[in-house]
């Protein structure tokens, strides 16, 4: 038991510290990562991994990666963590969207796309959400109906949202209701389309926390031809599986100001008893907890990395991260506010402890816990799929689409 | 990446589990809490020490089968998921582990092959009465090499032949061996939450004793013994809170309520959803602890901090709402739920409460904060 690279990994590691010591920038390009100067030093970045074949790492060479294992892909992902580098708006495109297009699209298709995806010149989203359903994927309403005029094509209607991304995608892949008559599952088809064809709307959505990171997609008759098609007719809950599938490996860290900057703060707040508030047992138990709450996911990171070492799939304990994470992050913020009294209320970033690190904490702590997989949807995959336990009983299961009682 | 057990460890794992399972399946436990006498199961003590794991982590030149900590991780997991009703934590994680890192060459040689054979019982006598023991609260004294003051509770106290105690000499705390069966000891057995595991009440009025590591090193020796102790303990924990979660699994799986197994219920899935989570917190840092303890490295007061709290937290809550899972037959007698109950309860007291770790924890992190500065 120990931290060590195998002899492989380690000749891999120097040799990814090589090119990035050659290539990598040298400082962070000042500017907003969703567009300008940042959106430029991100697509360049990009380009420059792709060219070096460590855009894609695990990918088959033939589609522009090294066919490497995960653990080459942590492992650059790690030193490259280690340079100032822009931002990265192609994870969701590269992650999911790319590779579903690759499993289900024809030749000529993949070929016109996985190569500009790769290199960064276009950026794709998922559009999969919608107002009316974020958990429950498969209960979609966006409609997808045939051309009335014979040619083969599919006119799209109605909204999606929460999509990352969307304000500056190029393309996206699709998930629409095309058979209402049958039961959800039963009924839904994906495509992939262009974001810049009449008929697409992407709006903002102003979230609580006073930001914009996520969108509203509208379809109006937007136009899409059968070619565009991924997997057949009625069969797009099982390719929106291979897309999620991809999601899960998707793996995140903390999230916002963590326990260090909550015991520097305490340091630097008065007390009860007129000393450090760092002194204050009750807050000294929640630093301890959060210590080992961060240290017990820190820890169960390097055991999946063990496994993906091994050449093991690993094994379901990957799933508690976003558990633990966002639920602290939320909690942390409110006790650092709370440390701070009546204070504790100001936001402004000139005048509130870290630049507002804990009240931005507080304030997007509950979008995490809601983004890709709410607590309680997180809750159901590990009883299920990790326990074993049985799904709920589904009254929607076998019901045509059209019949399905629908609230707000 | 190498932060798991290896191929060999894993397959003693797996020999252990069979071993329990065969020799100390929970009516073993049982047996001792329904006989208030037993104090032990000496059949099982016998029989685990032919297994050699009493010296798992002893050198060979001791007796031992000088094997490393993380082959005694993986036996105290699997001890633990038995609540296995032997006092082989005591004499295994504090008795052998003190010697072993503080005794002199004498002690080593007489303690140690006893150890490994299964001969003598061990146990440490530190608390005193209610609340932690410090060196300001210390009341026993040692003068002219005999031991006077009271001890309470000393984990099988009763049944164990030596106690390592902590003392005052001369205003300073030190680390004391005192022989149980000889002059100058009296044991009173104390009831305890958990009947399975023994304790005493320990009189001490001018019993004679050898002191181990420096004088006036006592707390400092505790604590490092603690440290130890607290990470295999942890493995323990991790055991018994992982048993729990398959236990209520299991039963929920089976039992019907308005039609429908409750496993089917989202409030009891997300309640074992739960306890999984806990239960991989606390496996990842004791997975830390075991290697800080294997490799004796600098990280070890805090890594043992951090396993300590995550295991004691994590049992609590699988033991609790596993009988809570079994609803009504759960809170019998006869339903083994509160042996794991009361095991959770006696593990996260035994080397320390988790809310002394939690303090020792973030002061830990203070003076490294402070070294980093």
């Amino acid at each position: 038991m120990d931290f060590n690279d195998s002899p492989d990994e380690a000749a891999y590691r120097q040799q990814v510290r090589d090119w990035l010591d050659a290539n990598a920038p040298k400082a962070r390009v000042a500017g907003d990562p969703e567009g300008g100067d940042g959106m430029a030093a991100s697509k360049a970045w990009q380009a420059k991994k792709a060219e070096a074949g460590y855009a894609c790492i695990t990918w088959p060479k033939e589609w522009g990666g090294q066919g490497g294992t995960p653990v080459q892909n942590v492992i650059f992902s790690q030193e490259e963590a280690k340079y100032p580098i822009p931002g990265n708006p192609f994870q969701i495109g590269l992650g999911m969207c790319v590779p579903t297009v690759m499993t289900f699209a024809d030749e000529e298709t993949k070929k016109r796309f996985v190569g500009p995806a790769l290199r960064g010149e276009e950026i794709w989203s998922q559009l999969f959400s919608e107002p009316s359903g974020g958990s429950d994927v498969a209960g979609a309403r966006t409609k997808a109906e045939r051309a009335p005029d014979g040619s083969g094509d599919w006119i799209i209607s109605g909204q999606k949202m929460w999509t990352t991304g969307a304000q500056f995608s190029d393309f996206g892949i699709v998930i629409t209701r095309t058979s209402p008559d049958k039961p959800k599952h039963k009924g839904l088809t994906m495509f992939w389309i262009d974001m810049k064809d009449p008929g697409v709307e992407v709006k903002p959505i102003h979230q609580m926390s006073g930001g914009s990171g996520f969108n509203e997609v509208f379809f109006t008759n937007v136009r899409v031809k059968d070619s565009q098609r991924l997997g057949a007719v009625d069969d797009g809950w099982r390719v929106s599986l291979v897309t999620l599938m991809n999601e899960r490996l998707a793996v995140g860290g903390q999230t916002g100001a963590g326990w260090q900057q909550f015991m520097e703060a305490a340091r630097n707040t008065p007390g009860l008893d007129g000393g450090s508030a760092l002194k204050d047992g009750a807050l000294r138990e929640k630093l301890a907890d959060w210590y080992v709450q961060a240290e017990g996911l820190k820890h169960t990171r390097n055991r999946t990395m063990t496994a993906l070492s091994r050449g093991q799939t690993p094994g379901p304990e990957s799933s508690i991260g976003k558990i633990i994470s966002a639920v602290q992050m939320q909690e942390l913020g409110n006790t650092a506010i709370e440390m701070l009294d009546q204070y504790g209320i100001i936001d402004d970033p000139e005048l509130a402890s870290l630049n507002g690190a804990f009240h931005f904490s507080l304030m997007f702590g509950p979008g995490l816990r809601i983004a890709g997989g709410t607590d309680e949807i997180l809750r159901n995959i590990i009883a299920e799929r990790v326990l074993g336990l049985p799904g709920d009983i589904r009254v929607d299961k076998d019901v045509p689409f059209k019949d399905m009682p629908t609230g707000r | 990446m190498n932060f798991d057990f290896s191929d060999d460890q894993k397959s003693l794992k797996g020999e252990a589990r069979k071993f329990l399972g065969a020799n100390c399946p929970t009516s073993r436990a049982r047996g001792v809490l329904e006989n208030s006498a037993a104090g032990y199961d000496a059949e099982l003590w016998k029989s685990v020490a032919a297994q050699g794991w009493l010296g798992a982590a002893i050198p060979e030149e001791f007796g031992g089968l000088g094997l490393g900590h993380l082959e005694l991780c993986v036996i105290a997991e699997e001890l633990g998921r038995a609540v296995a009703p032997i006092p082989f934590a005591s004499t295994v994680y504090f008795l052998a582990e003190a010697i072993m890192l503080a005794g002199d060459d004498e002690q080593k040689a007489d303690l140690l092959p006893r150890i490994a054979a299964g001969e003598i019982i061990g146990a440490i006598a530190t608390s005193e009465g209610p609340g932690a023991t410090t060196a300001a609260t210390l009341q026993s004294t040692v003068t002219d090499g005999k031991l006077t003051g009271v001890k309470i509770p000393v984990t099988d106290g009763d049944i164990a032949d030596v106690a390592l105690v902590l003392a005052k000499e001369g205003g300073k705390p030190g680390l004391y061996l005192v022989e149980l069966r000889g002059e100058g000891v009296t044991r009173e057995a104390v009831k305890t939450l958990d009947p399975t595991r023994d304790a005493a009440k320990l009189t001490f009025k001018d019993a004679p004793v050898r002191r181990v590591g420096a004088a006036g090193a006592g707390i400092e020796l505790v604590e490092q013994v603690f440290d130890r102790a607290a990470i295999l303990i942890a493995f323990e924990q991790c055991g018994g809170a992982d048993r729990c979660l398959e236990m209520a699994k299991e039963y929920a799986l089976e039992r019907y309520a308005f039609g429908r197994v409750i496993a089917s219920y989202q409030a009891i899935k997300h309640k074992l959803a739960d306890m999984y989570v806990k239960n991989e917190l606390a496996r990842s840092n004791a997975y830390y602890g075991a290697w800080a303890l294997n490799t004796n490295a600098a990280e070890l007061p805090v890594a043992a901090s951090a396993a300590r709290i995550a295991a004691s937290e994590a049992y609590w809550f699988a033991s609790k709402e596993n009988i809570q899972t079994h609803g009504g037959i759960g809170f019998t007698w006869e339903m083994d739920c509160h042996l794991f109950y009361r095991r959770s309860r006696q593990l996260s007291l035994v080397a320390g409460a988790p809310r002394v770790w939690k303090e020792r924890l973030v002061s830990h992190l203070e003076r490294r904060n402070a070294a980093a500065a």
